[in-house]
């Protein structure tokens, strides 16, 4: 006789839905942009940084969206930082030096999209 | 005789350092407010007594020194080094670093290929846990500014000149994560001891603007 198998969907299938914001959204090696947005107020994306197109380089421990926090929001729900490095002359169009120089900078998950691999 | 409590003479270069130290004057402003901030905070239960005077004594413990012990122990401890790499605040708390101010820490190392400089573009993010107050031109900013913007410029004018094969590393601090560089251990230390090659290493060497050198300090 044979073992009997979990099927989707039946009682036997065991399902984990992680917490919201619990799963990361992006991974090491993904390209990655940091959103172009300007909304008031003090924000930890730097304005050198915003559109700029980069790659993850390791993920952080989930944090609480400390911008919601500084308006006195919290939700209590944490997504991820994500560490990211953008090649220095894609940030700055005339960069003095060498093409490998890269900088390196933990962006909030609300700030970054996917980009295609191009 | 300056101290009627002295029954002795002796040759001080500063006869100064047994005066009693009195305050004559009234408090000023800023020190009557300053009290009374702390007095309704405590009142409001917002703060405990004496967390204030707890916290700058917090603060007054953490120096380079012990930033200093880290790089050392990395340099002479390759698992240790490994441990730290991985895990920078795990691994630094295992020498009873604490993090007061629950940051995370990322240990940047420097090879002969890549260098690290670290920077907060927003404000003053630094290491405290490990190095202390940050010295004041990290917090100005022409240093925040060009350290992302021109960083082998900003490292040339520290004396530190790097090559145009090695990739200079910004890391900016935007998060609750801090940063030290493990700079390269010096040429010629091969017989030094941990505590010799902690002397060497300097609070900018672990900001990334110098390299560690064996003639900048003198061995005892």
């Amino acid at each position: 006789m044979e073992a009997q198998l979990p099927v989707a969907g039946s009682p036997h299938h065991l399902t984990v839905v992680p917490a919201l914001g619990e799963t990361p959204v992006f991974w090491p090696g993904q390209k990655v942009r940091v959103l172009e947005r300007y909304p008031l107020g003090h924000y930890r994306v730097p304005l050198y940084l915003r559109g700029r197109r980069g790659v993850v380089e390791r993920l952080v421990q989930p944090a609480i969206d400390n911008e919601e926090e500084g308006f006195g929001l919290n939700a209590g729900l944490k997504r991820h930082y994500y560490r990211i490095s953008v090649p220095m002359s894609d940030i700055w169009s005339n960069y003095a030096g060498s093409g490998q120089d890269r900088l390196y900078i933990e962006v909030f998950e609300t700030w970054l999209e996917a980009t295609p691999h191009a | 005789m300056h101290d009627p409590n002295h029954d002795h003479d002796h040759d001080h270069a500063d006869a100064d350092a047994h005066k009693e130290i009195v305050a004559t004057e009234r408090p000023g402003y800023f020190d009557i407010l300053e009290t009374a901030l702390e007095e309704m905070l405590i009142e409001r239960k917002i703060l405990q007594p004496g967390e204030i005077d707890r916290q700058i004594d917090v603060l007054d413990s953490r120096t380079p020194a012990l930033g200093a012990k880290v790089v050392a122990r990395a340099w002479t401890d390759p698992e240790f080094r490994a441990r730290l790499l991985a895990d920078g605040r795990g691994t630094c708390e295992e020498l009873g670093v604490t993090f007061y101010d629950d940051t995370g820490l990322i240990v940047l190392e420097n090879t002969d290929k890549i260098h690290n400089l670290v920077v907060c573009t927003l404000c003053s993010c630094y290491p405290r846990p490990l190095l202390g107050l940050p010295p004041e031109w990290y917090k100005l900013k022409p240093y925040r500014a060009r350290a992302v913007v021109e960083p082998r410029a900003l490292l040339a004018e520290f004396g530190t000149i790097i090559p145009e094969e090695v990739e200079v590393r910004v890391a900016d601090s935007t998060s609750a994560l801090r940063f030290l560089v493990l700079p390269m251990r010096p040429a010629g230390t091969e017989g030094y001891t941990e505590e010799q090659l902690a002397a060497l290493v300097t609070r900018d060497a672990m900001i990334g603007v110098v390299p560690v050198q064996v003639d900048a300090r003198r061995i005892a």
